[in-house]
């Protein structure tokens, strides 16, 4: 029975990826020049992207710079077969369903096939922990192995409905959002009977993966809105315990269900489930234990203590976007490494010190007058920048049309100077989409090229897209990967709702059409040094609300990645390109050292970013395990 | 299902393909793999072990059916909703006051905006679409914070501030009557559990909380 509803599928796919484009890439240059760096990578009218066919596995596709290596479609128990790519049934007449029911009685028929897509069945977040990757879905979460990152398997479908079921990873213990009033505590998919039930689960489920093959619920944590996302936070101080910042999102429960819970304004009532996130402490050796500790005021006012001290919602003057009111956050991302976390929250972005991580004070807070709903926060490597998304439209509409604006529903690319965020630019994914395609920024991860920011990135149907933003002020395209729409006529949520590097790949969780896998191929714009430094990098685990500082060891990969980026900026001498040249073909040769002095002379002159490289680039000569010195 | 595993490389000719569905049509023979079937799990509540079920079973949706409380929630809404439009027309049409249009045309582009998604949600699961203009004094009964018939009349009939007060009081009303509709949906049997429609409700709510305390600070700004 599965495969006769898998199989077809994934040969489809296959059918259709081959029918398409990208495998060009494996054999011969990619199709495309790539754009001069430092322009816009493409103009609309030219972007391959523009004018693809629709299709769940018979798309169009349109890559630069990536390539698919795999596509594994949704397993059984994950999608509607009358409607794998979660578009609505047609009109369902009385007729048809008494047919459909007396063919259902008839012993040895087919179960019931559910009603219709919609979002019951889409795949949400990714979490990754060794040779082992986690799909979230709003059904449960899928298992797979990638210990070959180009053919993953499945290993366990773990059912158990609530949306959005977003999951992080750590050690054998798995964490999973649930906010849906359908969800149950036992996993049931049969839906709460009673509107006030003891069944019912919203909140944060804690599985024991210690057998993939069997996960086991061990604790599920109630809260008052549920859990739209969750970020898992370590503890620098103490590795026993681990939190869990929960942000809900949608309507408040009764009291009568789960004590205390209230969405009364803040002056009926103080204790309001509103305006605070949920802080859930995890002791390590008892995680059933695991509980609600805190429930910080994060948005209060500063001077009055006024716990609704943000943005009120509303506009912000003429021509300005309608943006959404602050008493909740769409995600947290923190930074243990630096003490920082970076708040999405709703109406405003926010920068928050969590040195003590059950109290997280905020720091800092800005609005724009261009988002309409802040809903993610990513760092990069060096934690002095903060790239924002605001979804506008809230993901489920095209927003990446033509017509749009490219300051809505983009990227806000923020500096932190001082503890404080200073606005540096937008970024919108520069191809048009389809009135077919939801499109808006959604979530990404960093690639870690050393000397770059770089950042991989979902954008639902408008496809990934790989951003640049070294340069703040300048964010670019770098690469990419499109699909056409999933249907021609009619729009139907789906596209990629995440897409994040992990140890050398890019893994893209697409929502109708299953798990993507990526490689870059090497260009002008990323070269095959920068792609090999990163590669240096490998995690044991991966949780994207959870970022690490990485640190390149001294390696002659991440020496050519360097010299790879100050030829692209033209500063290198004809002098010092030949000596580095000469340097790192026999590094024990020649006076490495000195080449190092000269190259942090340079720096005196460069630009900060260039001279960031050259200075790093010296560093990695001096360490060189051969170079004498 | 091992066979499904050559499906995800991207690399195979169509020719090799059709000698792959052959060789899966014709079932015995087919290429055996050492590595394990993938299986479906099904957690109990804490602390209870798991279960393996069918795929079936996994994506069974009863839980996630409609039922006629969320059909009524949808219906009534449109009614809801269209006279909001209405309201926010003679904003248009008569009030001077900049920032109460602007209020007004952001109300209406929203209203209009989820008008549209709930017809289409009750269209693809072949329920009725009623008019959203059959309320008030038509025989159908009025949703919770709807104006009335003569409340609707006042508002027609007033200019200059009176019009902006009683619009931003009428709509503070309507609003909290979509709130109402929001909990009721939430406190029946059953109700507000099918995906599409909670994330819907979970909109509204959100949208009309924040469009309130505009409409107070506004109506404080305007009217001390």
């Amino acid at each position: 029975m599965i495969r006769g509803v898998a199989c077809p599928l994934a040969f489809l796919v296959v059918a259709g990826t081959l029918a398409s484009a990208p495998l060009s890439a494996q054999t011969s240059p990619p199709a495309l020049e790539p754009a001069p760096a430092g322009t816009r990578a493409t103009t609309a009218s030219a972007d391959p992207r523009v004018g693809l066919k629709a299709g769940l596995a018979d798309a169009g596709v349109a890559a630069r710079n990536l390539e698919l290596l795999a596509n594994v479609p949704k397993p059984a128990g994950f999608f509607d077969p009358s409607a794998p790519a979660g578009q609505p049934n047609p009109k369902v007449t009385e007729d048809s369903e008494k047919k459909k029911e007396e063919e259902e009685a008839k012993p040895g028929a087919t179960p019931a096939t559910p009603p219709w897509g919609g979002l019951n069945f889409a795949n949400s977040d990714l979490a990754f922990s060794g040779t082992h990757l986690f799909v979230g879905n709003f059904n449960g979460f899928n298992i797979y192995d990638i210990s070959n990152p180009s053919q993953p398997t499945l290993v366990t479908s773990v059912a158990c409905p609530g949306g959005q079921g977003d999951v992080s990873v750590h050690g054998t213990l798995l964490f999973m959002s649930v906010e849906q009033t359908r969800g149950r505590l036992d996993c049931g998919t049969g839906g709460v009977e009673d509107p006030v039930s003891k069944d019912r689960f919203r909140g944060v489920r804690i599985f024991d993966i210690s057998d993939v093959r069997t996960p086991r619920q061990v604790a599920a944590v109630q809260t008052c809105r549920g859990s739209h996302t969750h970020t898992l936070v370590t503890d620098p101080a103490d590795s026993s315990h681990v939190f869990i910042y929960g942000s809900g999102t949608s309507p408040t429960r009764s009291g009568d269900e789960l004590a205390g819970c209230s969405a009364a304004e803040p002056k009926d009532n103080p204790e309001t489930a509103l305006f605070s996130i949920d802080v859930i402490e995890v002791p390590l050796a008892a995680p059933q234990t695991a509980r609600i500790v805190s429930r910080p005021r994060i948005f209060a006012d500063e001077k009055t203590g006024a716990i609704a001290g943000l943005w009120k919602g509303g506009d912000h003057g003429p021509g300005t976007q309608k943006t959404s009111a602050t008493n909740q956050c769409h995600d947290l991302t923190v930074f243990p490494a630096v003490g920082l976390a970076a708040g999405a929250c709703s109406g405003n972005g926010i920068l928050l010190d969590i040195s003590n991580p059950v109290a997280p004070k905020r720091i800092d807070d800005v609005s724009d007058a261009n988002f309409a709903y802040w809903h993610s926060a990513t760092f990069n490597n060096d934690g002095t920048k903060v790239v924002f998304t605001d979804e506008w439209g809230g993901g489920m509409r095209p927003r990446c049309q033509a017509t749009d604006q490219a300051t809505w529903g983009a990227n806000a690319i923020f500096d932190i100077v001082d503890r404080k965020l200073k606005f540096a630019s937008y970024y919108k994914l520069p191809a048009p989409q389809t009135a077919q395609e939801n499109c808006v920024a959604h979530n990404g991860s960093l690639v870690p090229v050393p000397g770059r920011d770089l950042m991989v990135q979902a954008w639902y149907q408008g496809g990934i897209s790989v951003m640049d933003f070294t340069d703040s002020a300048h964010p670019k395209e770098v690469a990419f990967f499109d699909r056409g729409p999933l249907d021609a006529t009619q729009i139907i949520t789906g596209g990629y709702w995440s897409a994040y590097w992990y140890n050398g790949f890019v893994y893209g969780s697409e929502m109708s059409r299953g798990l993507d896998v990526f490689r870059f191929t090497p260009s002008d714009l990323l070269t095959q040094n920068e792609l090999a430094a990163a590669a240096l990098i490998k995690a044991p685990t991966f949780n994207v609300q959870r970022q690490d500082r990485v640190a390149w060891p001294a390696d002659p990969l991440v020496a050519r990645a360097y010299v790879d980026q100050l030829a692209r900026s033209g500063v290198l001498s004809p002098n010092r390109a030949r000596a580095l040249g000469a340097a790192l073909s026999a590094p024990s040769g020649g006076n490495v050292g000195s080449l190092a002095t000269d190259l942090e002379a340079d720096a005196a002159a460069a630009s900060k970013v260039d001279a960031a490289r050259l200075t790093a680039l010296a560093m990695v000569l001096r360490k060189l395990p051969t170079s004498g010195g | 299902m091992p066979l499904c595993i050559l499906g995800v490389v991207p690399r195979l000719s169509p020719s090799v393909l059709v000698v792959l569905l052959v060789l899966l049509a014709a079932g015995p023979g087919r290429p055996t793999f050492a590595r394990q079937e993938p299986r479906i799990v099904q957690p109990g509540a804490p602390g209870q072990p798991s279960r393996v079920v069918t795929a079936a079973e996994a994506g069974e949706t009863a839980g996630a059916r409609h039922t006629p409380a969320d059909v009524a929630f949808m219906q009534g809404m449109l009614g809801h909703h269209g006279q909001a439009l209405e309201m926010t027309a003679l904003v248009e049409a008569h009030s001077r006051t900049d920032a109460v249009r602007t209020l007004a045309r952001r109300i209406d582009v929203s209203q209009r905006d989820e008008m549209l998604m709930m017809r289409d949600w009750l269209t693809r699961r072949g329920e009725a679409v009623p008019d959203a203009h059959a309320h008030a004094g038509h025989s159908v009964p009025l949703m919770p914070g709807m104006l009335s018939a003569g409340q609707m009349q006042a508002l027609t009939a007033a200019r200059g501030p009176d019009l902006d007060r009683r619009f931003l009081e009428g709509m503070i009303q309507h609003h909290q009557g979509a709130l109402t509709m929001v909990e009721t949906l939430f406190a029946t049997p059953r109700a507000g559990q099918e995906p599409d429609i909670f994330g819907f409700a979970a909109d509204v709510e959100a949208d009309q909380r924040m469009d309130i305390s505009r409409m107070r600070a506004l109506l404080e700004e305007i009217h001390p």
